[in-house]
């Protein structure tokens, strides 16, 4: 593991005494709800990605919103950094603590306070699961569409911080296109409205601002998400291939033709073995790559959509399966939502990456990654939302083998800087957190950098939300920049450099 | 398709303004300048920087430059099979892709496929110092960074000026019908919250004049059984009519009095006012024709959840959006100030204060 630290630049110093700030948060918490001993902490230390972490200095554990804002404003007014938490399942680190901040943990806001079908919306607290909402929207014959594959146990608040997606993005968008209103606190301690129960709201959209925000601009402590109507029929086909580059065409085919699938995802030959090891959802373990190709909608719209896509698939060379039950159906999902997991019974440890290429290099992005892994001697397992172009490259390490965790951090950080020279990003859907922070300095121009540096002062002037996540200062990449000539090209070649 | 990059000009025209402390006032084809507080500085015209920078239908993302002609890139995305799922409504023939996004207009497809926000995808603008950023990208999923594509959608240019723009497009749908029905206002509410609850086909959903209108997409076979599904009479002109309301060139639209756009939740009840109301977007979007007063109009609305517009016949200087929180001003200035400290891009354009 790899403690992680704020860069240097990116610190907040302040001379607040731990007691000090006890003795004020005890006027406002109950004393188990704020943690400060080693042994309380140490479940802290880390998120979804296990490889950094950091003991926090103080973890508190309000649970309304007046204690939240009484929480800020006095962290506000001592200069004391704050981080925030769900459920601790994100995988880029944005919620690794800070060893002389706060970690504001949201878990106890985990209730559903109305759902309203005729305006089929839900207005649930943070900490709820995304599957609860769900689940507790069943009944209505609706449901929340974003489906992180973390889904059973990541909450929406922090799926609202990090914009989360999953396998059904691209018919049905991601977080951003799926909720309507936040109630957040702001770093003063002032509770903000931000969106409308309508379709949108007066003003700027602060509503697209903060989604995504991870944690940097305030802290989420309502959220109101569209439901939608259960559809009446969905079917899934499996397509097995000999080879990647014409599953990859049979994508562009099937998208050329007019379809939008509920879900289109691909599984490379690694993944598939690992998956049907783990869960046996009866996937093709000879198959080079396997599509997932999912239809959704009125009965007679899934009938000819499937028709079509099937004929699509075998013009380009598959062998195909339809599930022919719903039990059947949902194997065939369980095999995917289960991949990570799946790795990791095959692995000792393992590193997800999470760029996004414009599909038509998704050939050329393969091949690279696979001259990747042979040239650092580590095996990479491809998962991939094709229908949106979002990679989860899986590199497979052992961390207790000497110097092999930088071997993956490495290989991983390559993979992105390949996806941003095809145009792409270096993060889809799981945010840029501490994980990502340097290969920001890539993808964004120092001007850019800036104007993110600006946005998050509108909101946070102090800029105690969060530091040392998502957005780099200048002087990081100046540093990241001399480790990383690329071509012999400098980025942020304007900066002087130390 | 003619092309034709200005980013030099419109950027030294901005880099003299920022110097000058001189405002500007952003217009291209001027088809929607009804539209937010009437301003008076000087004009800058961004319809000389246009064309299609990049098409990929396959990838389901166009992009181009803002003064690209709306009508041009729907020619071209047709072409494709393709289109603008949140039917942007043009108001003129000289409608501009830049206009389209910085009014953030949505026509009546939008409940049902997405708003103009959610299918941007990436934008490169001219700040408000004169500096060119790109924000988003032309993929479909990228958290790198705020949202800052999204902000510019609605904007009305007053954060930045957009040079060029990518958006997610779809496909075309196989088959189109428009049913109807006559009911009473309120059964229309309940019948609207109804059908949406029950994920049919539906792509369009409003009421006028004792007519609830609905319109089905999909596969033909899909669309047919959806008829026999939900009964009502087959309009003739389907095409025409949801055309003649994304324009509001139906009889409603046709007035001398203040017309409201009022956004409210789809079952929001019925509002009594002295006015006539057109209700589309399943109930979501309220058009008012009145004569009351704005401040009146305003409560009413933030009442019902939602937000008003005064969207045509305001009066100069008159404030015409929902007015903010506190706090959610004080953001709004700080944005403001962050993109463009000199307030010089289309000062007061959204709100009387800055």
């Amino acid at each position: 593991m790899i403690t992680i630290s704020p860069h240097a630049s990116e610190k907040i110093h302040h001379q607040v005494i731990k007691k000090k700030l006890t003795k004020l948060f005890r006027q406002i918490l109950p004393d188990p709800s704020i943690l400060t001993e080693q042994e309380q902490l140490v479940p802290y230390q880390c998120d979804g990605l296990s490889a950094y972490q950091c003991t926090p200095w103080i973890v508190v554990l309000p649970n309304n919103i007046k204690q939240v804002q009484k929480i800020l404003h006095i962290c506000y007014e001592q200069g004391v950094p704050v981080v925030a938490r769900g459920a601790g399942t994100g995988l880029s680190g944005g919620a690794i603590p800070l060893n002389n901040g706060v970690l504001l943990v949201l878990a106890k806001f985990n209730e559903i306070l109305q759902i309203d079908k005729k305006n089929r919306i839900a207005i649930v607290q943070p900490g709820v699961r995304n599957l609860a909402i769900s689940q507790a929207a069943v009944k209505h014959g609706l449901y929340y569409a974003p489906d992180p594959s973390s889904q059973i146990a990541c909450s929406i608040g922090g799926n609202v911080a990090e914009n989360a997606g999953g396998v059904h993005c691209l018919k049905y968008g991601l977080t951003t296109h799926n909720i309507l209103r936040l109630k957040i606190v702001t770093m003063q301690g002032e509770l903000l409205t931000i969106g409308s129960h309508a379709l949108d709201c007066s003003g700027y959209d602060l509503l697209a601002l903060m989604t995504g925000s991870e944690g940097m601009l305030g802290i989420i402590v309502e959220v109101t998400v569209k439901l939608l109507p259960i559809p009446e029929a969905a079917q899934v086909i499996l397509a097995a291939f000999p080879d990647i580059a014409n599953a990859g065409e049979a994508v562009a085919g099937i998208i050329a033709k007019g379809l939008i699938p509920a879900g289109l995802e691909m599984m490379d030959n690694a993944a598939i073995r690992a998956a049907e090891d783990f869960v046996h959802a009866g996937y093709p373990v000879d198959a080079e790559v396997i599509l997932l190709c999912e239809l959704d909608g009125t009965a007679d719209q899934v009938a000819d959509e499937l028709k079509k896509a099937r004929e699509i698939l075998e013009s380009f060379g598959a062998k195909v399966r339809v599930a022919l039950s719903e039990a059947e159906r949902q194997k065939m999902w369980a095999g995917r939502k289960a991949a990570f997991p799946a790795v990791g019974r095959i692995s000792p440890d393992y590193y997800c990456m999470d760029g996004t290429i414009p599909r038509r290099h998704l050939a050329k992005v393969l091949q690279g990654i696979s001259d990747l892994s042979t040239k650092y001697g580590l095996v990479v397992a491809n998962v991939f939302h094709a229908g949106d172009g979002n990679l989860h490259p899986l590199i497979l390490y052992n961390a207790e083998n000497f110097g092999e965790l930088e071997k993956a951090e490495q290989l991983g950080s390559d993979i992105l800087e390949l996806s941003v020279e095809v145009g792409g990003t270096i993060t889809g859907e799981h945010g840029v957190g501490v994980e990502k922070i340097n290969q920001m300095c890539f993808q964004f121009s120092s001007e850019e950098i800036d104007c993110f540096h600006a946005v998050k002062y509108a909101f946070d002037e102090k800029g105690l939300l969060n530091p040392g996540k998502a957005v780099p200062t200048l002087n990081r990449c100046a540093e990241f920049g001399k480790l990383h000539v690329h071509h012999g090209k400098l980025p942020h070649k304007e900066l002087e450099r130390f | 398709m003619n092309s034709s990059n200005q980013e030099p000009t419109i950027q030294a025209s901005v880099k003299e303004a920022y110097e000058e402390k001189s405002a500007l006032r952003i217009i291209a084809g001027n088809s929607k300048s009804f539209y937010g507080r009437q301003i008076q500085q000087q004009s800058l015209d961004v319809s000389i920087h246009h064309g299609i920078v990049n098409y990929h239908p396959s990838e389901l993302v166009v992009t181009a430059r803002s003064g690209t002609s709306l009508t041009e890139l729907q020619t071209l995305l047709a072409e494709q099979g393709q289109m603008l799922a949140f039917e942007p409504p043009h108001f003129s023939e000289t409608a501009t892709l830049g206009g389209t996004i910085a009014c953030g207009f949505s026509g009546p497809r939008r409940p049902f496929t997405g708003s103009a926000r959610d299918f941007m995808l990436g934008c490169k603008i001219l700040t408000g110092r004169g500096e060119i950023l790109s924000f988003g990208g032309e993929v479909m999923k990228n958290v790198a960074g705020y949202d800052v594509s999204r902000l510019m959608v609605g904007a009305l240019g007053t954060l930045g000026i957009l040079l060029e723009i990518s958006l997610k497009v779809l496909p075309l749908p196989e088959c189109e019908t428009t049913i109807f029905f006559q009911l009473e206002e309120q059964q229309a509410i309940e019948t609207m919250a109804d059908f949406q609850l029950q994920g049919r086909l539906i792509s369009g959903l409003c009421f006028d004049e004792g007519i609830l209108y609905v319109r089905l997409s999909g596969s033909e076979k899909a669309v047919i059984s959806e008829i026999n599904n939900l009964g009502g009479e087959k309009l003739k002109n389907s095409k025409a009519f949801w055309q003649n309301l994304r324009e509001q060139q139906l009889e409603f639209f046709q007035t001398q009095k203040k017309l409201w756009r009022i956004s409210v939740p789809p079952a929001a009840p019925i509002v009594n006012v002295d006015g006539e109301w057109f209700y589309d977007w399943g109930g979501a979007l309220r058009w008012l024709k009145t004569n009351c007063d704005d401040a009146e109009v305003f409560d009413m609305a933030q009442q019902t959840n939602g937000h008003a517009v005064l969207f045509r016949n305001s009066g100069i200087a008159e404030d015409i959006f929902q007015p903010l929180s506190a706090g959610v001003r004080l953001i709004h200035q700080n944005l403001k100030r962050a993109f463009d400290p000199a307030n010089i891009l289309n000062p007061n354009k959204m709100y009387s204060d800055w």
